[in-house]
């Protein structure tokens, strides 16, 4: 399910350049030199407009519901891509569906990224017995497939965004803590860190001047390849109702409530399918070329 | 026996524990009381407190913990809250039809994903490798459920070849090896293997890419060794890294498949999940998870002593 960095990203590279000035530039002259990368880029800013301004695009309301229109297939006048189980239009849906999908999907992550960035960076630096316990409890997580685990807490705390997102986060948070405790580690024996502590400088000054900049991209390009796989459990955890509820417009949540239609309408019910498909295979792709576009190695 | 190993055994221990702390306190972290699950809000004191007896969830929480771990070690993980029934016989009842559904699923993905990864890493750069390598990064990033549906909608729907849902005809959940079951099987097995798919391909192909790169494969060229001869070796230095991650993999369609199954109502560990935590089936729920994590730990195990026997730098740590 998750893929393989999970667990083959103790090879870390400290990268040589730090975030100046001069760091973000050659970094996006690299990407926009990548064709798959710039057009995955182009299709999530579209998908990340959708979200914002889904007021002014959506040709209808997403939950206005017409019992007489029910499972209109694709390609009907006023309807476009067709009527969902309550006649509602199944576009307005997959537009509106965005703004709560991308949220679940993408904030988890971030959440993720910044306890375990601290966790990570905390115990790599300082070592010694603080480093052997914080990486002793996130290998236990590491006992749990990371679905399981998704859906045993998710399970457990019942349904619900706030639940869900609690969830998805408790998840990314040691994978994510493992690559920032590897690359701090490595980073923390260089040289310049050294002269630092012998020119005076204290170790939040350190982490801060020397070692923030040093490890931050190398998790930061970590954390955005688990968006992909973010965002499927996500909409995975409302397919299975343990996320949005009915009637919100999310693409999980779609998929599940579609699903009795399959025999009726089928190729109307794919249609939120093909969104988290987008939206994921987006992520992968950007992920890759940022992380070859920034000189990472995981 | 080294140290290696030894470690590694031993480290099982608190693993196991700590693993059995979290489910057991799943039950804890579920709102309401956990006895609600079991009795109802209106029965009698009387019933309520006897049963409370029953379970153990008038004593302190340790010592809840103590009884629920030595009952375990015994093989009793409790009576399910909807019906009844040992908690063990219905997850190892489950487990049986999850492990057929892995392991036909890991068999199409590892053989696919192998032949695909060292494919593309040879054929580095080349229209092969840009195909192989796309369609890798769709079997990574596809939702899988969604997947299930897509081919239920085209073998089932349009064409009717294959049955939708269940693990053979009629109802049963008993599994033969017959035709008659084996279309049952296709559909979701096909469904699970794609992420393995995916994955196998990347590791495999970065691999071979990154052993070919290697200066001892130049000097095997120049020595006159066969190309065949030489693939050999390749092989041997890929082998532990893939091996490693073709075992993860099989953990993950292990605990993984709860999406795929609930699609196709393949009668396993995940559907019998998804039931009990509709159901609020806490004894269900937790001991499922118990016996998958179990069964993930000692997965890893296995493959971190495969891993380190085929490949001795790892045990130089």
């Amino acid at each position: 399910m998750t893929s393989t960095s999970i667990d083959v990203a103790s090879k870390v590279e400290a990268p040589s350049i730090a975030p100046s000035r001069g760091y973000w530039g050659p970094v996006f002259r690299r990407l926009s030199r990548d064709p798959v990368a710039l057009i995955a880029g182009i299709i999530l800013l579209c998908i990340l407009a959708m979200a914002l301004f889904s007021p002014w695009l959506a040709p209808m309301d997403p939950y206005k519901t017409s019992m007489i229109n029910r499972l209109q297939p694709i390609g009907t006048p006023g309807h476009w891509l067709g009527t969902d189980e309550l006649g509602r239009d199944m576009l307005s849906r997959l537009i509106y569906g965005a703004r709560l999908s991308l949220l679940i999907g993408v904030m988890p992550i971030v959440n993720a990224f910044v306890i375990g960035s601290a966790i990570g960076i905390v115990a790599g630096f300082v070592g010694g017995k603080t480093n052997t316990v914080c990486m002793r409890i996130i290998d236990v997580f590491y006992a749990f497939p990371a679905v399981l685990l998704a859906i045993a807490l998710a399970g457990a705390l019942g349904a619900g965004i706030v639940n869900s997102l609690f969830s998805l986060t408790v998840v990314f948070i040691p994978p994510i803590a493992r690559v920032a405790e590897s690359v701090t580690t490595q980073v923390r024996s260089v040289d310049y860190i050294e002269a630092a502590r012998a020119s005076g400088a204290g170790s939040l000054k350190i982490i801060r001047c020397h070692v923030l900049g040093n490890v931050l991209s190398p998790i930061f390009v970590y954390a955005t390849s688990l968006v992909s796989v973010s965002m499927i459990l996500a909409s995975g955890l409302s397919f299975l109702g343990l996320g949005a509820r009915p009637p919100m417009p999310e693409w999980g949540l779609m998929l599940n409530t579609l699903r009795d239609a399959i025999y009726v309408n089928p190729w109307i019910t794919i249609l939120p399918g093909v969104m988290i498909f987008t939206v994921s295979i987006c992520f992968n792709t950007l992920s890759d070329g940022l992380r070859s576009a920034m000189d990472v190695k995981l | 026996m080294n140290t290696y190993f030894l470690k590694r055994i031993l480290y099982v221990i608190p693993i196991t524990l700590a693993v059995s702390f979290f489910c057991f306190s799943l039950v804890h972290l579920s709102p309401g009381d956990p006895m609600d699950a079991v009795v109802s809000p209106d029965a009698p004191s009387e019933v309520v407190a006897m049963v409370q007896r029953a379970y153990g969830f008038d004593r302190p929480l340790p010592e809840q913990f103590g009884l629920w771990v030595s009952r375990a070690v015994q093989g009793d993980l409790g009576m399910s809250a909807a019906n009844g029934r040992a908690v063990t016989t219905e997850v190892f009842g489950a487990l049986k039809n999850t492990l057929l559904l892995a392991i036909a699923a890991s068999m199409i993905g590892f053989s696919l994903g192998c032949t695909f990864g060292v494919l593309a890493g040879y054929y580095q750069g080349s229209l092969l490798d840009r195909l192989v390598t796309g369609f890798a990064v769709g079997g990574v990033s596809v939702p899988h459920y969604w997947l299930g549906m897509l081919l239920v909608i085209i073998f089932s729907v349009e064409l009717n070849w294959l049955p939708s849902s269940g693990a053979g005809p009629g109802s049963s959940s008993d599994w033969n090896f017959e035709w008659s079951y084996l279309r049952h099987l296709i559909l979701p097995a096909v469904t699970l293997s794609v992420i393995p798919m995916g994955v196998v391909t990347r590791t495999v192909r970065a691999m071979v890419a990154d052993v070919l790169a290697h200066e001892f494969v130049e000097a095997l060229r120049a020595k006159g060794l066969a190309e065949r001869r030489i693939f050999l070796h390749v092989i041997k230095n890929v082998a532990p890294t893939a091996l490693a991650v073709m075992g993860l993999q099989l953990g993950y369609l292990l605990g993984g498949s709860i999406l795929v199954e609930t699609v196709f109502s393949w009668p396993g560990t995940g559907l019998l999940l998804n039931n009990a935590i509709f159901q609020r089936d806490l004894p269900i729920l937790q001991g499922t998870i118990l016996i998958l994590a179990l069964f993930f730990v000692a997965l890893n195990l296995m493959v971190d002593l495969i891993q380190a026997r085929l490949d001795p730098r790892i045990q130089r740590g």
